[in-house]
């Protein structure tokens, strides 16, 4: 069986005019309404428009072909703005809201002619590691559907790892894009915060978010972060830092790289399957010509009480703004005050994660527990920074496992909020520093579960990260394999 | 032992949290809980608060807090009229929006009463 196409084929062929952008967009569509019922990978389907919009490149093809992504069908998690298109981020509280704008990259991606067949489940708000906390019902992973995708963008992942579309997007506060590209055995990259515009992005954690692609191999990432990159004047934190060929900088070359390991940080809690993957794929890339540095990151076990203590302080003040005024849902039950109408909606708009989130900031943030909260996890967040910076002195990247278990099983962990945080260990560091980080392919567990090899670069130094993660591709095939259909 | 320390120590040693904590955190958080979930959160809000209280063991004197890893670029831009949602269009997902007419020119979000 082949895999599926990639969106260099795909662009290529509709390049060339083997097949149409609109035949490739009806194909996509198909395989999606196909799929669909047993993965629930999508929130809202927009046939009419992406076959509409495939037509209006077919018919202006002069002036379509040179665009970087002509023709290449999308899906974009559901919480990036699509200006007239229904966009929940799977909430309850934004069921039926219609953004009047679009997201930048969004923007971007349609000048560069790509078609959005959808948008995608994924945890509300962002805010969870399994896409169990969607207000619309869970993701399914194609490799097994009786378990989680991962989360946040676990319906990016699963539609990428299904082969409906080559390309979806997703946002990453905590590992939203890597876990869930771990999970279902696709490519996930976070570039640099500051490298992609949020603007449009539903926030969540606005000093930890960040878009990026998930795609099935490195050389698609490097296409796609080349047309999304670049700043922004509707983002303030958007950078005008240079924007390289990624793509011209895949040379397959390992001579001279040096990759660390933290192996102390990988001692505790690893499943045994994940850590002999990542133990070869160290090897490979030794063999590629890369030189392994042992490398200790101290304060690296602190980023998960670290990342919870952060980003719910942030989530609790970004989300103060749903509150059944201005958009989105309001509860109708004929209140006496407008506090009381707040306090309802909140409560009826919400689901239990996003509170407890809610909650959790709310409480770091307030008189008496800022300074020994926020304050003390924003002083970490320092060392561990710190830390990475001394890392870089010895290493190009640091590699670790993207996740410290393979996918589980739905409904395994929801009960218990701690336990699903604490599989975040490997990810929110990330974040944390806003360095650029991808998910790449590294193995299958014996019951064929996609596990995922975590590299970590430079701030803005995007072109080496993708180039190392692409070496290690070149002489590994677990991207070509694809679940059964 | 700094006279500060003691009153530190007994703080975490208070993260487990009570119903009245969370009822109080609640009402700053603009969330109406139900009893079901001020119980569950009592328990949750702890367990986690217990597990982030790590970060006390690590010695922060003399480092500054990192709010935003980008220090480096200024967000500064020339301050001049662009294209905005029209009236119509800021209104267009409103709950509850008073239309455009002669009497609220532009429509406006209608609320419930603000004064009790």
């Amino acid at each position: 069986m082949n895999p599926p196409a990639t969106v260099r084929d795909i662009r290529d062929t509709v390049r060339g005019r083997s097949r149409s952008a609109s035949e490739v967009c009806r194909t996509a569509l198909d395989r999606l309404e196909a799929v669909e019922p047993s993965l629930h990978a999508f929130n809202t389907i927009t046939r009419a428009q992406a076959l509409a919009r495939a037509a209006e490149i077919d018919g202006a093809f002069d002036r379509w072909r040179d665009q970087p992504l002509v023709g290449v069908p999308i899906a974009l998690k559901d919480n990036l703005c699509t200006k007239g298109v229904r966009t929940t981020a799977s909430s309850r509280m934004l069921e039926a809201y219609l953004p009047p704008y679009d997201a930048t990259v969004v923007a971007k991606l349609e000048a560069a002619g790509a078609i959005v067949i959808g948008k995608t489940n994924c945890d509300e708000f962002a805010m969870g590691s399994s896409n169990e906390n969607s207000a619309f019902g869970p993701a399914h992973n194609p490799w097994a559907l009786d378990r989680t995708p991962g989360g946040s963008s676990g319906g990016s992942a699963a539609a990428v790892a299904a082969g409906i579309t080559p390309l979806a997007f997703g946002s990453d506060t905590g590992g939203s894009i890597r876990q869930p590209a771990a999970m279902c055995g696709v490519v996930g990259l976070k570039p640099t915060y500051g490298r992609v515009s949020r603007y449009g992005l539903i926030a969540f954690g606005s000093s930890l978010d960040q878009i990026g692609p998930l795609t099935r191999t490195v050389h698609d990432a490097a296409l796609t972060l080349g047309v999304i990159a670049g700043a922004d004047e509707a983002d303030a934190t958007s950078v005008p830092e240079a924007v390289p060929d990624y793509a011209a900088a895949l040379t397959g070359d390992l001579r001279g790289t040096r990759v660390g390991v933290p192996a102390r940080l990988l001692e505790q809690g690893v499943d045994p399957e994940v850590a002999g993957a990542f133990e070869a794929s160290l090897a490979t890339l030794a063999s590629r010509g890369a030189t392994l540095v042992d490398m200790d990151l101290p304060h690296a076990r602190y980023a998960t009480a670290v990342y919870y203590l952060v980003a719910t302080a942030e989530a609790s003040s970004n989300l103060a703004r749903y509150d059944g005024v201005r958009y989105g849902y309001r509860d109708d039950g004929g209140h006496d005050t407008l506090h009381m109408m707040y306090a309802r909606t909140r409560e009826r708009g919400f689901g239990p994660e996003v509170k407890r989130r809610i909650m959790l900031g709310t409480y770091v943030l307030s008189a008496g527990y800022y300074e020994a909260y926020y304050l003390k996890a924003q002083q970490v967040r320092t060392l561990i920074l710190r830390d990475y910076e001394q890392a870089f002195e010895r290493a190009d990247v640091v590699a670790m496992p993207t996740s410290p278990v393979p996918a589980f099983t739905l409904g395994e962990r929801i009960a218990d909020p701690l336990q699903m945080y604490l599989g975040d260990v490997f990810t929110v560091s990330a974040n944390l520093t806003g360095l650029p980080a991808i998910s790449v392919p590294c193995g299958f567990t014996r019951g064929q579960l996609p596990i995922g090899l975590q590299l970590t670069g430079r701030r803005f130094d995007e072109a080496t990260l993708l180039r190392i993660a692409d070496a290690y591709e070149r002489d590994t095939d677990w991207w070509k394999q694809a679940p059964a259909r | 032992m700094a006279p500060g320390t003691f009153l530190c120590m007994l703080a975490f040693a208070m993260a487990v949290f009570t119903r009245e904590q969370v009822h109080a955190i609640a009402a700053l958080a603009n969330l109406e809980l139900d009893e079901a979930e001020i119980e569950l959160f009592t328990r949750q809000l702890g367990d986690i608060l217990a597990y982030a209280d790590e970060v006390q063991k690590v010695d922060t004197r003399g480092i500054p807090p990192t709010a935003s890893v980008l220090t480096r670029y200024p967000a500064d831009r020339p301050d001049r009229v662009r294209p905005s949602l029209s009236p119509q269009e800021a209104l267009a997902n409103a709950p509850d929006p008073a239309p455009d007419s002669q009497a609220k020119p532009g429509g406006l979000f209608r609320v419930p009463r603000v004064i009790g």
